[in-house]
């Protein structure tokens, strides 16, 4: 169904298993900078009414920036909890989670709010976007919060807004917008503040087959100008866009392939 | 986030939810509608009280020495009432006396008073207030002559049968004439008019041109005064300092001449309009402390719909607050939304309230003879109170909105 369109990025090497390995082995210290996450046996626990349920049973995971990255796995497999996780919208229950350099694993509330609002940018299955708000406005949001003066959160919403071919849109409210639409507006909202990881859970489940593909053509683009990209999905297919796949299993990572692997691992058409 | 970022969220969210804002503030609004309506009265009397009453009919700078005070504050116990009783009537001898004592450049003049029937070829007979006095009189109280002329010093020597008076007398006695040079019966004695005063207006309602001046000398006396004696001597110096001193003066000297012992109390009174506006400050007091403790349970309530409103604000928007957060808002931002949401909600209650209080104030003031006087400091404080209540109704809506977790927030539709 979906044609998985390469980028002319695609053969770009990838660090090799060695290097993520020695950049995990380093516990406490700082990565370099040029990787973007680094998680040392980050653990996640849940205490369901007594019950202690472990959603992540110690992930090691290396991103490098300008990584193009897929996290897949079946439901129960925690890849939301690690979503969660990368996006510091929750804490670990142990381990460290590094990002962009800093040990963001032990920050209070409000740290990670900072953290949230300048290093990352969240695109999501249900669009998250404010009802009442035109898509200018939405995109300006993250700007608001950082501080931005208003002049300056019109141009540089606006500018985001044309990166997704969204122009002509932005006075427009999310019910005004097509799913595929509103998705851009998101896309749009999470690139403004210029964030080390565009993070997208599920971008494309809300949507036809068609305007999956005009997605993930976007995030093609992103990718292939240096935006590091993690997505979270369950769909093989989709996660057959990215050029490396993390399997999730149980919590824990239980494959590590690059595009070329997953896609004959698999068996996706090429 | 910036502050004016939040108003204009929080002016957007009223806008778009008109009549359950309406609703919201109902409670604030009334509240202080009766606050501002309150105060309004109270200050109107209370200034009233100072700039025309005291003025007016006691003087600036002015005591009146007397046998026993005429205006009094509060409850008078039995023991003190006979005690005034047992007090000696002021005579003629004490006011030479006090004369005697008073700095120069310091004014004076006897004043008795009585509601008199007088009666006139012109019309039927009506009561006057009369009063037995000097030419000194005319100037301590201020009163200005329309037509005619006061009496003079010799007149009241010699104790002439003139008489000044106010324009309702002119208007009740001669109807459609001049009455300067016309004769007017006071207590059965002719008077000749030889003055009409300017117009006066009234006080709570209480007329001030139905005087008849007279020399308190004139045979008038013998029905204000039947008995001889004076009610009053009216002193006013030029400055409020000369006034205390010439207080101490006339009080050694007097009790010098009533014969009191220093273990004795005064056997008179000197009565300043400090004393009247003291009396009236309490009043005050607490006609603003009852006046306003009913309004402040309105406000109460008010504080617990607001709260109540913006708890159901925070449910109905625990999505929104999940995208916000997940952006970045940090708690702080998030608590600032709700409580500057509930605060712009309550001052625009506080100033619905005050523009109603101000018209509520207006229209008491039109319809009965309550002054009105809108103080400046009370829409400031209505103002500050408004947000005060939004404030604190807002913030434990606006705290559990601030630690609502992100996740769990999002997976809310």
């Amino acid at each position: 169904m979906s044609s998985h369109g390469r980028s002319a990025t695609d053969e770009e090497p990838l660090p090799t298993t060695a290097e993520r390995k020695a950049v995990i082995l380093e516990s406490g210290a700082a990565p370099g900078k040029d990787w973007v996450i680094v998680t040392r046996s980050l653990k996640r626990d849940y205490d369901m009414g007594g019950e202690v349920v472990h959603a992540l049973r110690g992930v090691d995971l290396a991103v490098r920036r300008n990584e193009y990255v897929a996290i897949m796995g079946p439901s129960g497999s925690g890849k939301s909890t690690l979503m969660n996780l990368i996006g510091c919208l929750d804490t670990p229950s142990s381990g460290e989670y590094w990002l962009n350099g800093q040990m963001v694993s032990k920050m209070s509330d409000d740290a990670l709010a900072r953290v949230r609002n300048k290093e990352i940018g969240f695109v999501f299955q249900t669009f998250n976007l404010l009802p009442r708000a035109s898509a200018l406005h939405n995109v300006e949001l993250p700007l608001v919060y950082a501080g931005v003066s208003s002049s300056e959160r019109k141009r540089r919403a606006s500018a985001a807004l044309e990166r997704v071919q969204l122009a002509d849109r932005m006075t427009h409210r999310p019910n005004e917008l097509s799913g595929g639409q509103r998705q851009r507006v998101a896309i749009a909202r999470a690139l403004v503040n210029d964030p080390s990881i565009l993070l997208a859970d599920e971008p494309t489940g809300n949507l036809d087959s068609q305007t999956s593909a005009e997605i993930m053509n976007v995030f093609e683009g992103l990718a292939a100008h240096g935006q590091t990209v993690i997505m979270v999905t369950h769909e093989a297919d989709i996660a057959a866009h990215a050029r490396r796949v993390v399997v999730l299993r149980d919590g824990v990572i239980a494959s590590d392939d690059r595009r070329a692997a997953f896609v004959q691992k698999v068996g996706l058409p090429v | 986030m910036a502050f004016f970022e939040s108003v204009r969220l929080a002016l957007q969210q009223i806008r778009v939810q008109k009549l359950k804002s309406f609703f919201t503030l109902i409670g604030v609004m009334i509240g202080v509608m009766f606050l501002i309506a309150v105060v309004s009265i109270v200050e109107g009397m209370s200034r009233y009280m100072t700039d025309e009453f005291a003025a007016r009919i006691l003087g600036v700078n002015t005591f009146t020495f007397r046998r026993m005070p005429d205006v009094f504050v509060g409850d008078i116990t039995d023991s003190t009432w006979r005690e005034w009783q047992r007090r000696p009537r002021v005579t003629q001898a004490d006011v030479d006396v006090v004369r005697e004592a008073l700095p120069s450049g310091v004014r004076s003049a006897v004043e008795n008073v009585r509601f008199i029937y007088a009666t006139s070829a012109f019309n039927r007979p009506r009561q006057v207030m009369a009063f037995g006095t000097e030419a000194a009189y005319f100037q301590i109280k201020k009163y200005d002559i329309a037509s005619g002329r006061p009496f003079t010093p010799q007149e009241t020597q010699l104790g002439s049968p003139v008489v000044v008076i106010g324009t309702e007398v002119a208007t009740h006695f001669f109807p459609d004439l001049d009455p300067v040079g016309r004769e007017l019966r006071i207590a059965g004695t002719p008077y000749q008019v030889i003055g009409v005063l300017e117009k006066q207006g009234s006080i709570f309602g209480f007329s001030m041109d139905r005087m008849a001046i007279a020399p308190y000398t004139s045979p008038m006396s013998r029905a204000t005064n039947p008995r001889g004696d004076i009610d009053g001597l009216v002193v006013q110096a030029p400055r409020a300092e000369v006034l205390g001193d010439a207080m101490e003066e006339v009080r050694s000297v007097m009790r010098g001449f009533r014969g009191l012992t220093p273990g004795q109390p005064d056997n008179f009174a000197m009565e300043t309009s400090d004393d009247a506006l003291s009396f009236f400050a309490e009043l005050r007091g607490r006609m603003i402390a009852i006046g306003t403790a009913l309004p402040a349970i309105g406000l109460i309530v008010g504080a617990m719909v607001i709260m109540n409103i913006m708890l159901v604000a925070v449910a109905e928007r625990t999505h929104e607050i999940g995208i916000r957060k997940a952006i970045g808002a940090r708690q702080k931002d998030i608590r600032r939304q709700f409580l500057v949401e509930s605060a712009t909600l309550s001052v625009i209650g506080a100033i619905l309230g005050i523009s109603l209080g101000i018209g509520l104030a207006k229209l008491v003031a039109a319809f009965t003879p309550l002054p009105a006087s809108v103080a400046p400091w009370s829409i400031a404080a209505a103002i500050i109170v408004g947000a005060g209540v939004g404030i604190m109704a807002g913030f434990y809506p606006a705290t559990r909105a601030a630690r609502l977790d992100p996740i769990i927030a999002l997976q809310r539709e």
